[in-house]
């Protein structure tokens, strides 16, 4: 086994000697408390190793061993509901090793492969298969089938097949002959983390990512296989927004990435979704949640590894036909991370002390979601959700504007929506999907011919509004003629009736698609009337006070998601209300 | 066997650097004897055989020659024990009060670790500070971390001293609780202040005080804020008791980082300040929390003052990031001779959600909480345009929100530094501010606490 010598000592980066037999992005344990890191430079004799623990106490002449592969994650049972470090350590063995403070020196750890699980083999002794094929299924939690599937690189005829039963990991479940070699597969396989997983082919998105959240789903949707971005000063509500997310998509798997973010939030997702219930099958969701953390105070070049980490898990149930949602918060910290690191190597530094190659850095992460035919031909995607911190709150930085490159949905947040307490304070002006022309078809399918052209003329609304305010800001809004007041308070309806949405509130935090399409039938409704009203004089006083105003700014809250006549009954209403009042002016 | 080395290669600003080291370990705490002074420092660089120490008192006086220092093989450890409460130390946990030394078989290291996220418990409790402003709208929880914002010449060490000396528990175990206060590059007169404060209300045998004054060696500054956490750390999680940790001022602490950053000529961040900032700042306001196992928790109330009042400045951003809210004053408001002046608009409690409503303060506070947000961030437009057009060409509604507005001020948010209000008695003002308005206006509160609550 190759050593090399530590030479050098800066934070979590150093150097070593004699490291010529070492590979580059190989994983190295350093020190006598066999502290883990990974080759990031080689040069002679010369190696630069990135350091995933505190460095206290190392010093120059301590070893460098290898491990011979790159920083990989086994992937196996077990992965579902557990947290992991940013290199895939569990948390709670940690705890259990090193008590409530998290030490260096824990040595390498994963799922636990001592555990046993009961093991339903689908294939059959003489089968031929090839890589990404199933060739049995473990029921990992009530909510997920974990597929087991033959290794990359393996193809051949399956010999000794162990018959159904109860296997520990570590146990050969099947050889595979090849013809020339004799391979053992077990239950889990292992895969370096900063190598995308293979897939059959790519195929084009064309479904949404269904959130429950109007904003998103009505206003800017996001596609399963798709990318987004939310970006936020501090305050605006980022993690709430993805807690949201990550708790109503209608995704199979999500992976949570806390990377480099609080300590208390990470802890809220482990208190709160064992007891929140999906709305689909009524079992906590913690049954298909899996949480990376690295939180702000942890090492940083274990954040920088935690996004790689979090996305090949994400890519392996997707190799399963599972559709996988990836929340990452915060990209930012990890552009930080990848910064700091960048400065102890005494890199040139490019925008804002970011290194040069932030931008390809993105690009790859972000180009590993997708919409798949797998391996075993099964449709499966990865959906990756970024929050980002912009410095400042401040959109023109590096991160923010290389990010706006590489995604394709916005959804903004902004600082006067979260200060007013208007959530999710995602911007409707700044904010864009690019996947409304690709989900249209979907949308008419599976929803209602109409919808995408009412959010047009909804949007139109808001668009105009925000002109109109422009002026009223100059010379108050008593002086605007009825028509365009009118606009301001339909718009009022929309900020208030439709987006703003509470997320505490049971009914309200989650709104199926069709609670949605007709919430937007009764506003245009209303505006339709009113326009018309407002035509035969009715003072928008008038209606601004009226009932039904009220009724449809309540509706959020007064119709329950599985409804019954109840729009209908406030469709009546508003159509009566309506009709008195024209004859009234009529005369 | 613990070698000397007689002989430095170069001294540079806080820095020296030695050169034919063997076996410095990174991080380790170096003993440096220049004539009597004993100094200290601690090793932040190796290469080969040179090893870059950081002194943490002034290296005026030394020289290359003439200096003996000593590899210690250990990071900075301060001995703890319960006897720390009601001593003064230095900031580097060395006392200097005339109580002598703490002898005590517990040493830690002032870096400490991040605390497992799985070993943590999430914070639920709240704690009343009497102040209706932070009670009402950006609610106070045990564990959080809530820091003041603040400009220079602001009130922000009263409104530290008032939380100080009104903080109350709801649950009934009040009595086991503690301040670590932790001063850094303030003045002298301030930290005067603060003791008399703590004189003043009682309080002065629960207080540990580590002081580095304006006055005191820069990088000292660095480890103050770790020696006054890791005593909090060893009070809440080992002796079980409910920690308030003031630091102040986080600005200066910034500033030493990035003194000592430029010194040690690494790559510069934003506005000069190095780039691992954040997680610097993180491994402070992290230790912030409760852990499961023990029944003490860290709340703590960093203050900071804006340079140029500016919120998107580095050290803002960077601490709005990682803490859970903050509480910001205004220029603006305290010019108007309004006590506390707490602009609330920016100010946010991140932790209050699970600590208010049924249960914990009343069953309306979450709803008009809000409400009170959202309309004085109308009252805003309103005071804008009516800068324009004049007051007197608003419509009724507008001149209304302006009516509340003003109360809201100087009713509400207006209190004596010795005025402690009740939380029943902040909601019933706040009730009572929020009537001005018509009904109609209150689009955020559910039907029937309208009907319960509403005086209009």
């Amino acid at each position: 086994m190759a050593e090399g010598v530590v030479k050098y000592i800066n934070g979590p980066v150093i150097r070593a000697d004699k490291m010529d037999k070492f590979k580059m992005r190989e994983m190295v344990t350093v020190g006598p408390k066999r502290l883990i890191g990974e080759v990031i430079s080689l040069d002679g004799q010369i190696g630069t190793i990135q350091i995933y623990e505190e460095t206290t106490g190392l010093k120059v002449g301590d070893k460098v061993e290898s491990t011979g592969m790159p920083l990989s994650v086994k992937l196996g049972p077990g992965i579902v509901g557990n947290i992991f470090d940013g290199i895939q350590r569990p948390l709670n063995y940690i705890f259990n090793k090193s008590g409530g403070y998290i030490s260096e020196g824990i040595g390498l750890a994963s799922i636990d492969l001592n555990k046993e699980w009961e093991v339903e083999i689908i294939i059959k002794n003489g089968d031929e298969v090839e890589s990404g094929m199933f060739f049995g299924k473990v029921k990992e939690t009530p909510l997920v089938n974990h597929y087991l599937m033959v290794p990359n690189g393996i193809r051949g005829k399956v010999i000794d097949l162990k018959p159904r039963g109860m296997y520990n990991m570590e146990e050969t479940l099947l050889k595979i002959d090849d013809g020339k070699e004799i391979h053992e597969i077990k239950m889990y396989q292992e895969w370096p983390v900063r190598s995308p997983r293979p897939v059959n082919k790519r195929m084009p998105i064309e479904k949404p990512l269904v959130t429950g959240q109007r904003v998103v789903d009505t206003f800017f949707p996001i596609a399963k296989g798709g990318t987004a971005a939310i970006p936020g000063g501090f305050g605006t509500g980022k993690t709430m927004t993805q807690h949201q997310l990550a708790k109503w998509s209608d995704a199979d798997i999500i992976v949570y990435i806390g990377c480099g973010e609080r300590g208390n939030e990470m802890t809220e997702v482990l208190e709160d979704f064992p007891k929140l219930v999906d709305p689909k099958s009524n079992l906590p969701l913690m049954n298909r949640t899996i949480l990376i953390a690295n939180t702000s105070n942890m090492p940083v070049a274990a954040r920088e590894a935690s996004i790689y980490t979090g996305i090949t898990i994400a890519e392996y149930f997707r190799d399963m036909g599972y559709h996988v949602a990836v929340m990452a918060d915060s990209t930012s910290r990890w552009a930080e991370a990848l910064r700091e690191i960048s400065g102890r190597l005494e890199e040139m530094p490019a925008e804002e002390g970011y290194p040069a190659y932030l931008p390809s850095r993105l690009a790859e992460f972000y180009e590993r979601a997708g919409y798949v035919d797998t391996l075993s031909k099964k449709e499966g995607s990865v959906t990756i959700i970024g929050a980002v911190s912009p410095a400042g709150g401040d959109f023109s930085e590096p991160v923010t504007q290389n990010t706006k490159r590489f995604v394709s949905a916005f959804l903004g947040l902004d600082k006067k929506l979260a200060y007013a307490r208007h959530y999710p304070a995602i911007n409707w002006l700044s904010s864009y999907s690019g996947y409304l022309a690709t989900l249209d078809g979907w949308y008419r399918e599976n929803v209602d011919e109409d919808m995408m052209k009412l959010r047009g003329e909804m949007l139109k609304i808001l668009q105009e509004e925000s002109k109109l305010l422009e002026i009223v800001k100059l010379v108050g809004e008593d002086v605007l003629p009825d028509e365009q007041r009118l606009i301001l308070e339909i718009a009022k309806v929309i900020k208030i009736g439709y987006l703003q949405q509470n997320a505490y509130h049971k009914e309200d935090t989650y709104v199926p698609l069709d609670k949605q399409n007709r919430m937007l039938k009764v506003i245009n409704e209303l505006y339709i009337n009113s326009r018309e009203a407002v035509k035969l004089g009715v003072p928008i006083s008038k209606l601004r006070g009226s009932e039904v105003f009220k009724d449809v700014i309540k509706m959020k809250y007064s119709i329950p998601n599985e409804y019954k006549d109840e729009f209908k009954d406030l469709e009546e209403k508003i159509n009566d209300y309506f009709i008195s009042l024209k004859k009234a002016y009529e005369g | 066997m613990i070698k000397e080395y007689l002989e430095l290669q170069k001294i540079e600003g806080p820095l020296i650097v030695l050169s034919g080291v063997e076996n410095a370990s990174y991080d380790e705490i170096v003993e440096i004897k220049c004539g009597e002074q004993i100094k200290h420092g601690k090793v932040v660089q190796i290469y080969e055989d040179k090893a870059v120490v950081q002194v943490f008192e002034n290296t005026a006086g030394l020289s290359v020659k003439d200096i003996s220092v000593k590899f210690t093989g250990k990071p900075l450890e301060i001995s703890l024990s319960k006897e720390i409460m009601g001593r003064v130390f230095n900031g580097i946990g060395e006392p200097i009060d005339d109580g002598g030394d703490i002898y005590s078989k517990i040493k830690r290291d002032v870096n400490g670790r991040p605390i497992n996220p799985v070993a943590r418990k999430y914070p639920r409790d709240y704690i009343q500070t009497g102040i209706s402003a932070i009670d009402f709208l950006t609610t106070l929880i045990r564990g959080q971390k809530l820091p003041v914002f603040s400009g220079n010449g602001l009130p922000h060490n009263n409104l530290a001293a008032q939380i100080v000396k009104q903080a109350k528990i709801s649950s009934s175990q009040n009595s086991d609780f503690a301040i670590v206060f932790a001063a850094m590059g303030v003045k002298h007169d301030d930290a005067h202040y603060f003791l008399r404060i703590f004189e003043e209300s009682g309080v002065l045998d629960r207080v540990v005080m580590f002081l580095n004054l304006a006055d005191d060696p820069v990088v000292e500054r660095i480890i103050t804020p770790r020696c006054a956490l890791t005593a909090a750390e060893y009070l809440a999680f080992e002796e079980n008791m409910h920690i308030l940790v003031v630091m102040t001022d986080m600005t200066s602490y910034c500033e030493a980082l990035r003194e000592i950053s430029s010194a040690r000529e690494e790559v510069p961040g934003r506005k000069g300040y190095p780039g691992y900032l954040y997680s610097d700042l993180a491994s402070l306001y992290e230790r912030a929390g409760m852990m499961e196992g023990a029944s003490g928790s860290i709340t703590q109330i960093p203050i900071l003052t804006m340079p140029n009042d500016d919120i998107t400045h580095p050290i803002p951003d960077l601490t709005g990031y990682i803490t859970e809210g903050q509480i910001v004053l205004n220029r603006d408001i305290y010019q108007r001779n309004i006590y506390p002046p707490i602009n609330i608009l920016p100010s946010l409690s991140r932790l209050m959600k699970d600590g208010i409503g049924e249960g914990y303060t009343r069953e309306d506070h979450p709803d008009i909480a809000n409400q009170m947000f959202s309309c004085y961030s109308k009252v805003q437009e309103v005071i804008a345009l009516a800068q324009v057009i004049g007051e007197d060409e608003l419509s009724d509604i507008d001149k209304k929100y302006l009516e509340f507005g003003r109360e809201f001020e100087y009713r509400f948010l207006n209190q004596g530094f010795d005025e402690n209000r009740d939380i029943e008695e902040t909601l019933n003002l706040a009730w009572e501010v929020l009537s001005i308005l018509p009904q109609g206006e209150l689009d955020r509160i559910a039907p029937e606490m309208l009907k319960k609550y509403y005086r209009g």
